[in-house]
């Protein structure tokens, strides 16, 4: 049940050959080893798998690989520039958003979304949570994470 | 690895219904987020897949000559939710699909599928079942339409035959025009979590009297349902709180929930009673009318 499928991975356009039975999360960790991709759930619960598809969060642990075909993917991987992590991922470090870090990738991967997406808006911490409501987190209890997200947002304002 | 035996994949409605005749044991898959867990959990019977995730043609929200909104079943739940034609015209859907998953469910799972799973708790069902929405289905033989309302047969059973799909969704004018909705889900969390009670109220008022009323319930039956009795009771009624009360009291002849591991039958029934007031009493306000 081989297919190939072209698409473009942290700005790189790619052509692989799947399998139609694996997911994306498998294709991205196991063929292009993005191991920021974690596999917590793998039943789209927990959003340790949260990569961007066309800028839009999604599980790829729920995502059909051979879907991929022609769009384009975001992960943790790609969001850093020359040694210089992003600003999401600098505001999780500064505001100790970050503790055992399983969660972190996901969660970096849907803040990354909704700050770019409520670029200039006046956003409630209330909101913020329901934003980020498909990633769990077990140690951090969610506060610096929220933090983290408002500080983005603020900064834009600035 | 998923674990199907079979993998077929459609670019158009007619090539999907063209491919179901060829396998009589396949389902259809769209947006994955129901059917991969269940491949994930090594469910076998459904081992043959047709792909219909990439149709183009059955992803738009769109109004006709006559102003219906029509909504293609490819439409994920945040195209729903962020649609102006939607939260224009029904943001009692807008409201009610927010409430499924998180941001990264929505953003995968479409509403068609939610309809077609035919659980008793889809959360999309109530506002449409309450709005007289009517489906959409194209198979071997043609197409027809029919209330949406009929179309849930029971658990996980929907009106469609092997070899049809469901191709839209419509809400009439009529049934929008001058309603006004509200939805409320009761569930343990507030995000990432099934219905225990799902309720949408829509209402039309006039001067001081509820001119029309339908509440639907979901995880109140074995499929989403209509309170219709308690509909025929008020209709007509001057808007007081007696109102609000005789419509809890009335509603539990409408419903018959059960007792799960999520809730049992008693506490469904108190959830029932309490969100009918109130969520009726939220539609009567949206729709700019007062209670006293």
């Amino acid at each position: 049940m081989n297919r190939h499928i072209t698409f473009t991975i942290n700005g790189k356009k790619k052509e692989i050959q799947i399998d139609v039975r694996q997911s994306l999360l498998e294709v991205l960790r196991e063929k292009l080893g993005l191991l920021s991709v974690k596999q917590g759930c793998a039943v789209g619960e927990c959003g340790a798998c949260t990569v961007l598809l066309d800028d839009v969060p999604i599980d790829a642990c729920l995502y059909l690989a051979v879907w991929a075909d022609g769009r384009s993917i975001r992960t943790v991987e790609g969001e850093s520039r020359e040694d210089k992590l992003s600003r999401v991922q600098q505001t999780f470090v500064d505001e100790g958003a970050v503790q055992c870090g399983i969660c972190t990738p996901g969660f970096v991967m849907a803040a990354t979304s909704f700050v770019e997406k409520h670029k200039q808006q006046k956003v409630s911490r209330y909101e913020i949570r329901r934003g980020l409501a498909g990633n769990l987190c077990r140690c951090t209890g969610y506060d610096t994470i929220v933090t983290a997200v408002q500080k983005c947002l603020d900064e834009d304002d600035a | 690895m998923f674990n199907f035996k079979s993998y077929a994949r459609a670019g158009s409605v007619q090539e999907a219904i063209q491919l179901l005749g060829q396998n009589p044991e396949a389902h259809l898959i769209a947006g994955g987020t129901d059917m991969l867990v269940k491949l994930h959990k090594g469910k076998a019977q459904f081992d043959h897949l047709v792909d219909i995730h990439d149709i183009a043609e059955l992803k738009f929200i769109t109004q006709n000559d006559a102003n219906d909104i029509i909504i293609g079943p490819l439409t994920s739940f945040t195209q729903v939710a962020e649609s102006e034609l939607i939260r224009k015209h029904i943001p009692v859907l807008s409201q009610a699909v927010l409430t499924i998953g998180g941001p990264q469910v929505r953003n995968m799972a479409t509403i068609g599928g939610n309809l077609c799973n035919g659980v008793p708790s889809a959360d999309s069902a109530t506002p449409l079942i309450a709005l007289d929405a009517a489906v959409m289905i194209e198979g071997r033989d043609g197409s027809r339409q029919m209330p949406l309302e009929s179309f849930f047969l029971g658990p996980s059973q929907v009106a469609l035959e092997h070899h049809e799909i469901l191709t839209a969704i419509t809400i009439t004018r009529d049934n929008y025009a001058d309603y006004s909705g509200h939805f409320h889900k009761y569930a343990m969390r507030e995000a990432m979590d099934i219905s225990t009670i799902g309720c949408s109220a829509v209402c039309k008022l006039k001067d001081d009297t509820l001119q029309d009323l339908r509440l639907a319930f979901g995880v109140a039956a074995p499929v989403p349902i209509r309170c219709k009795g308690t509909e025929d009771k008020v209709r007509g009624r001057k808007i007081t709180p007696k109102l609000l009360t005789d419509i809890a009291q009335s509603v539990p002849a409408d419903v018959r929930p059960r007792t799960s591991w999520r809730a049992a039958k008693e506490f469904r029934l108190q959830i029932i009673t309490t969100l009918a007031q109130r969520v009726v009493e939220q539609a009567i306000l949206n729709a700019g009318g007062t209670v006293q």
